[in-house]
């Protein structure tokens, strides 16, 4: 209950943000909802089943490419987002049959491939894809404010939308395998956890929320192209997010969002021909120091405070 | 007769393809970390035989050790100063860390070096050689005598020296190892120094073939990820005959189906085996 008062409180707020900020403004929390839907969608594979997925990067470019293709041939932008959606949830329940039986560095790797190879497709199909070129969406014929406030709330929505999913994932029968898996994949499917459709489930999961995040980008942006929407980065930010903000928890992956956002924002403003050297070093000292989390620091900070009182 | 000469380039391919990967499949198996960085450490060992052929005339095939050497005291420090810290954590923490090195260090690459292509115009070339109806280009044929020999001689390193011994023995069993007084810490950095050098030495040999730019890395990386998974992991004979079979079918796919399209061919390779037989094609099932 706790969970759905905090989720519906802060959606609100920032449900409000176009009443008084900026374009910029909007621009960034915009963001921040992408980066907490691709966090959090990270997190039902990754944080709840222990599987180190890189495909995050497959799903958002399929999904953008599946829209925009769409879209150009004359389907509505909602429907094509939907259609863009369900397209994704049903690449990542197959090629979940795939790979899923790989463990560790296997998985790894085979889910990092997966969007080097969409990309390669799409550049070696410039027919229907518009290859290296990129391709162009139609243009919506309202003024830039609108637009600005029209893709926010379609982020946020879709933010909300996917933490509501994972509130309710993580209480369920669903949420409770996954961490058995993650604990023991062998234990779990002893004590009879169908550990096969659960961790596709997962999967399918973790791709449906990212496909409409992607289609819905590719809409705001107006134009696309392969090393932009299966840039890899987008596969390793999301890991990076959810890092930051604590493992298989409900809120962390968007409060890593936003200390990954912020970071983001300060070193593109100061520092443009390093940024990626400065995302490379916070993983480090990520990795290196804080394991669980800089939301664990707070915690033991406040174990500490009350254990001392 | 085509069909000979395709088979050859994919040969000569496939000989170099085998001298990325072995260091890479030498730190997974051993260490049991993905080196992510090992694609950024061919091109760093590529620029060193670029600088020293421009502003010192030295010929990239003597840059080999040049290259190595100092790609095995960069990867040393490394391992023993950061990685060694969160060795015995999960696959994703060790690949993540791995990852944000890389990101450091081509992203210094680019500022240091630009990322414009640089490339070698060796004043003596070795010419062409005409075997039969084959024609080879007697540089890339040395290239892959070198990258082959360098191989070998890591193989020999393993099975021969004390040190190759202790290597082995942590692949095997690292706790076992540890009892038998192999001082596993060093051992990893050591081990990781290794790769670094048969980065390095792999991509002073490219330098003369392939375009130089920190851009590159990735793909040397995949092509060492598609030649560890064919061949298996942490062997040299595996990385070998991978190496040959990813050069090959490169060849051939590009010959059928057009040179666009070799990338997806070799991961497409890459999803099906591992899919059929993770373990590689002559790993041992179940030993992973």
């Amino acid at each position: 209950m706790k969970n759905w008062i905090t989720l519906i409180v802060v959606a609100a707020m920032l449900a409000t943000l176009p009443l008084v900020g900026n374009n910029y403004l909007l621009r960034l929390a915009s963001i921040l909802c992408m980066y907490a839907v691709l966090a959090q969608s990270w997190n039902f594979i990754g944080g709840l089943a222990g599987y180190p997925s890189f495909a995050t990067a497959a799903f958002f470019g399929l999904g953008a490419y599946t829209s925009a293709i769409l879209q150009n041939q004359g389907l509505p932008m909602m429907l094509a987002w939907g259609t863009a959606g369900l397209t994704t949830l049903l690449f990542a329940a197959a090629l979940g049959g795939a790979i899923l039986h790989l463990r560790g560095h296997y998985f790894a790797i085979a889910s990092l491939i997966v969007a080097e190879m969409l990309r390669e497709i799409v550049n070696t199909t410039p027919n229907l894809t518009g290859g290296g070129m990129g391709l162009n969406l139609p243009i919506m014929r309202i003024s830039v404010e609108a637009q600005a406030r029209y893709f926010f709330y379609a982020m946020l929505s879709l933010a909300f939308l996917c933490t509501a999913t994972a509130i309710v994932v993580y209480r369920s029968k669903l949420g409770f395998g996954l961490r058995c898996i993650q604990q023991n994949e062998d234990a779990a499917s002893i004590l009879g956890v169908n550990a096969y459709s659960y961790k596709t489930a997962a999967f399918s999961l973790s791709a449906v929320f990212v496909g409409i995040a992607g289609a819905i980008y590719a809409s705001w942006v107006n134009y696309i192209e392969p090393p932009d929407v299966f840039d890899i980065l987008l596969a390793v930010k999301p890991l990076v997010m959810v890092l930051l903000g604590g493992l298989g928890t409900i809120f962390g992956p968007a409060i890593g969002a936003l200390i990954l956002l912020m970071f983001e924002e300060f070193v593109w403003r100061n520092f443009l021909t390093v940024h990626a050297a400065a995302l490379g070093l916070i993983i480090v000292v990520l990795v290196l120091f804080l394991p669980n989390g800089l939301l664990s620091l707070l915690r033991e900070r406040f174990a500490r405070l009350r254990g001392a009182r | 007769m085509i069909y000979l000469q395709i088979a050859t380039n994919g040969l000569v391919l496939g000989g170099l393809y085998a001298c990325i990967a072995v260091g890479f499949s030498l730190v997974w198996g051993v260490l049991n970390v993905i080196n992510i960085l090992h694609g950024t450490f061919i091109v760093l060992g590529s620029y060193i035989a670029y600088f020293a052929y421009v502003y010192a005339g030295i010929h990239p095939f003597v840059s080999i050790v040049i290259a190595g050497a100092i790609l095995y005291a960069l990867g040393h420090v490394i391992q023993a100063g950061i990685i060694n810290r969160v060795i015995a954590a999960p696959v994703l923490i060790t690949l993540t860390l791995t990852f944000g090195l890389d990101l450091v260090l081509n992203n210094a690459m680019l500022v240091a070096f630009t990322a414009d292509y640089r490339s070698i115009n060796l004043a003596n070339p070795l010419g062409s050689l005409e075997i039969g109806p084959v024609f080879v280009p007697g540089d890339r044929i040395a290239a892959m005598a070198l990258a082959l020999l360098l191989t070998v001689l890591l193989y020999r390193l393993l099975r021969d020296s004390t040190i190759g011994r202790a290597i082995v023995a942590v692949r095997m069993d690292r706790d076992a190892a540890a009892l038998m007084g192999v001082d596993v810490k060093n051992i990893n950095a050591v081990t990781f120094g290794i790769g670094a050098l048969m980065a390095g030495a792999a991509g002073a040999l490219l330098s003369i073939i392939f375009p130089i730019s920190p851009l590159n890395g990735t793909t040397f990386l995949g092509k060492a990820f598609v030649v560890c998974v064919l061949g298996g992991l942490g062997s040299v004979p595996g990385a070998m005959i991978g190496g040959i079979v990813l050069g090959i079918v490169e060849s051939f796919g590009s010959y059928w189906f057009g040179p666009e399209h070799a990338v997806t061919i070799s991961f497409g390779l890459l999803l099906v085996l591992l899919f059929a037989r993770p373990s590689g094609l002559l790993g041992k099932r179940g030993y992973e």
